[in-house]
């Protein structure tokens, strides 16, 4: 079977190994039986014209695999990740190569990532007005986080998922060249001087550093094993969750850098013990940061925007 | 979840090397999911199994092995048996702890047949 598609075509002869020949296009070239009919390296991958959103895990199997369409010679011993670690690296060196400062934003669903980002782009906004905020949105389905982004003016696209549990990296890479791809557009349609860029995208911020936030599929167990090139892993919980969700999860909170402690403006009204929780977080993770902040409010905000500043340093 | 991710990553690992190496089919292959991998022994060998039909894992055996934890503690200034994340020191009881050991996740090897 193709883990990728579901199909079951294993071509005209009965071996195994002939029948995964796709691994290069994925065409399942054999009888025309199942062709996915399409031309690029990305084929599992479906691109929205408008809006440049994009849904993985469209196929039957509701799956995608890192380096599934790649060809590499690999030996035992082998890390199972090793081919989403490898692109992750290139996604970390195509970042650097731009001025990108990339933060994986993790956290289960209903904490607030979305409201923190939006209130986030419009303080920085005020804060820092020449700032390119761009945003990549993870979910399962709808383009709904995506539009909340672009209602702030901020560029997003969004991937689905479909029934993927997490991002991984080859599905960042594409956003972050969708993301490239639409800024590029943009300014050759503000500029309207028509010269030549054989690398089109290289010129957009080569001085200026910028900021990428990558809002991952609510799910606080998944996304804490995938790199996706990020400088930082954030981990928002709120405190209308528990405040033992640092041991609950611990592998997510081990993973971040940092722990946001969100809708602070509420704990009046719940049962949630902060320090019990800071005191949780650095059990599974002594170095990891915290802030707490309310996006509803404001309050918090400015340490936060702080915090960015400083991620955004040049190491 | 992510366990069927890892499964088709892993699938993708042993079909490359029946390409390279070209063998037919697999009899044994041995995994290594350190405890502290963020990885379900269980869930991956479910969702292994539920994968090798039509593949050269169909009649594979699945042998995971999980390699404790081990973290450097602080205090202790020594490598210590870490259960899991958020246990505390089994020597000084304190938390400050970075992991160091069974955090791996691999394909080991494998046995293969060619007819």
């Amino acid at each position: 079977m193709c883990v990728i598609c579901g199909c079951s075509n294993t071509g005209t002869n009965a071996a195994v190994i002939e029948g995964h020949d796709h691994l290069h296009s994925h065409t399942h070239d054999t009888e025309g039986t199942h062709s996915h009919d399409q031309t690029s390296e990305h084929d599992h991958v479906h691109v929205d014209q408008i809006s440049g959103d994009l849904h993985f895990g469209a196929g039957a199997a509701r799956v995608s695999v890192p380096g599934m369409s790649q060809t590499r010679a690999i030996k035992l011993e082998t890390d199972i990740l090793g081919a989403n670690n490898q692109i992750a690296r290139q996604n970390r060196q195509h970042f650097e190569a731009h001025g990108v400062t990339a933060l994986n934003l993790v956290s289960s669903p209903g904490s607030g990532k979305t409201t923190l980002l939006c209130a986030t782009i419009n303080a920085l906004k005020r804060r820092e007005p020449g700032l390119h905020v761009a945003v990549i949105e993870g979910d399962q389905q709808t383009s709904f986080d995506a539009d909340r982004i672009r209602a702030t003016g901020a560029p997003a696209v969004q991937i689905n998922t479909g029934k993927g549990c997490h991002l991984d990296a080859p599905m960042v890479a594409q956003a972050f060249a969708q993301l490239l791809q639409h800024h590029d557009d943009a300014h050759h349609a503000a500029h309207q001087h028509g010269h030549d860029h054989p690398h089109a995208h290289e010129h957009a911020h080569v001085d200026a550093r910028s900021l990428l936030f990558i809002e991952n599929v609510g799910n606080l167990v998944c996304p804490a094993v995938w790199d996706l090139g990020e400088a930082a892993k954030v981990a928002i919980l709120s405190v209308t969750e528990g405040e033992d969700k640092p041991l609950k999860y611990p592998d997510m909170f081990a993973a971040s850098k940092l722990m946001i402690l969100n809708k602070i403006d509420l704990l009046p009204h719940v049962q949630f013990d902060v320090q019990r929780c800071i005191e949780l977080a650095r059990r599974v993770n002594p170095g990891i940061e915290i802030l707490k902040l309310s996006a509803t409010t404001g309050e918090g905000m400015d340490a936060w925007l702080n915090w960015l500043g400083y991620a955004m340093e040049p190491a | 979840m992510h366990e069927a991710s890892l499964a088709g990553g892993i699938l993708k690992l042993v079909e490359d090397a029946a390409l390279r190496e070209g063998f037919r089919r697999v009899t044994v292959l041995r995994l290594e999911a350190g405890q502290l991998a963020g990885v379900e022994a269980r869930a991956l060998r479910f969702a292994l199994e539920a994968l090798a039909p039509g593949t050269c894992l169909q009649e594979a055996r699945f042998e995971i092995e999980e390699p404790p934890g081990q973290a450097w503690c602080l205090p202790c200034g020594q490598t210590v048996l870490l259960k899991q994340r958020g246990d505390a020191c089994p020597s000084c009881g304190h938390y400050q702890l970075q992991a160091t050991g069974g955090t791996e996740l691999r394909v080991v090897d494998m046995l293969v047949e060619d007819d």
